[in-house]
């Protein structure tokens, strides 16, 4: 009996211990694709220099030891300084990289809105918009015309 | 408005990103650093006093590799006589940098910039370069580019010695 509840306690403590806590949550394709190799300035996934491949052994051992994409890309920051994040962070200038856009189409909308309600409230021509008839020889020129490609 | 917003916003950014330009006689730019190994900051201004070899370098530039033992010697050489090799690793891995000073040997102090603030700071266009500040802390060399045994006995050695 002792030794059953040894096994099922070894077993329970075998369950919690770090190795298996450790699974991978992310994967190296999942977070290169999201971040920039510093040194080379242009994203992880296209870099091929020697300081590449030692930022994705870097990002393979944070994967190895269980970190989820975002410990890893705070981890990144701390090492390589915020540049490493392909994606403006949401905060200071970087903000504008957000902001600017956004009060872009909203300003650009606002705009196109006022023009089309300026249109459509513009006054139309006094008669209605209806044409003068033609001068009689304008109307005798019409029917000639018309009597020229009568099939 | 909108236009003169957004031309105003791009004009700051990319004023923000340009490099410092700095020259002899100026102030060398300064700022506490984390060691690249042990706890604790360093900056220039805590050799005020002594002249400071400033070398950025970072562990994947070849011409640091060979830069390494010449500044070294220097350091071993002249630090009993007032001069101080600091070198400031930039855009580099942490790991790879405390390997690089494991493997040449390095005696002298290192500190560690995250990211190019530093290498901003000192106008640099890449590694390794070399300040050399005087002790009063303005810059008396500017060398952007790696230093031999010629250059140190030619152009550093002799504006400390003048200086004597």
């Amino acid at each position: 009996m002792t030794r059953m509840l040894l096994l099922v306690a070894g077993t329970l403590v075998a369950l919690s211990s770090p190795v298996l806590a450790a699974e991978p949550r992310t994967n190296l394709a999942d977070v290169e694709d999201e971040v920039m190799c510093p040194i080379c300035g242009t994203l992880l996934e296209l870099a091929e220099a020697p300081q590449a491949d030692r930022q994705r052994a870097f990002i393979s051992e944070l994967i190895a030891g269980g970190r989820t994409k975002q410990q890893i890309k705070d981890e990144l920051v701390a090492e390589y300084g915020p540049r490493v994040l392909a994606l403006p962070r949401g905060s200071g200038f970087e903000l504008s990289a957000y902001l600017v856009p956004a009060i872009a189409f909203a300003i650009g909308t606002l705009a196109l809105a006022l023009g089309i309600g300026r249109w459509r409230r513009r006054p139309g021509p006094p008669d209605g918009g209806r044409r003068p008839p033609p001068s009689d020889e304008d109307a005798q020129r019409l029917e000639a015309d018309l009597a020229r490609f009568d099939l | 408005m909108a236009v003169l917003a957004v031309v105003g916003l791009l004009g700051f950014g990319l004023l923000s990103k340009g490099e410092a330009q700095i020259s002899v006689g100026e102030r060398a730019p300064d700022r506490s650093l984390p060691l690249l190994e042990g706890r604790g900051d360093l900056a220039i201004a805590d050799f005020r006093g002594r002249w400071v070899l400033v070398n950025l370098w970072a562990s994947w530039c070849d011409p640091c590799r060979d830069e390494a033992p010449e500044l070294e010697r220097f350091w071993r050489r002249e630090r009993d006589r007032g001069v101080t090799v600091l070198g400031i690793n930039v855009q580099d891995n942490s790991d790879d940098a405390r390997s690089f000073v494991r493997a040449h040997g390095l005696t002298y102090p290192h500190t560690r910039s995250i990211g190019d603030e530093r290498s901003a700071a000192f106008g640099s266009t890449g590694v390794p370069e070399n300040f050399l500040v005087d002790p009063h802390g303005r810059l008396a060399m500017i060398w952007r580019g790696p230093v031999d045994e010629r250059l140190l006995a030619e152009r550093v050695t002799p504006l400390i010695e003048e200086a004597r």
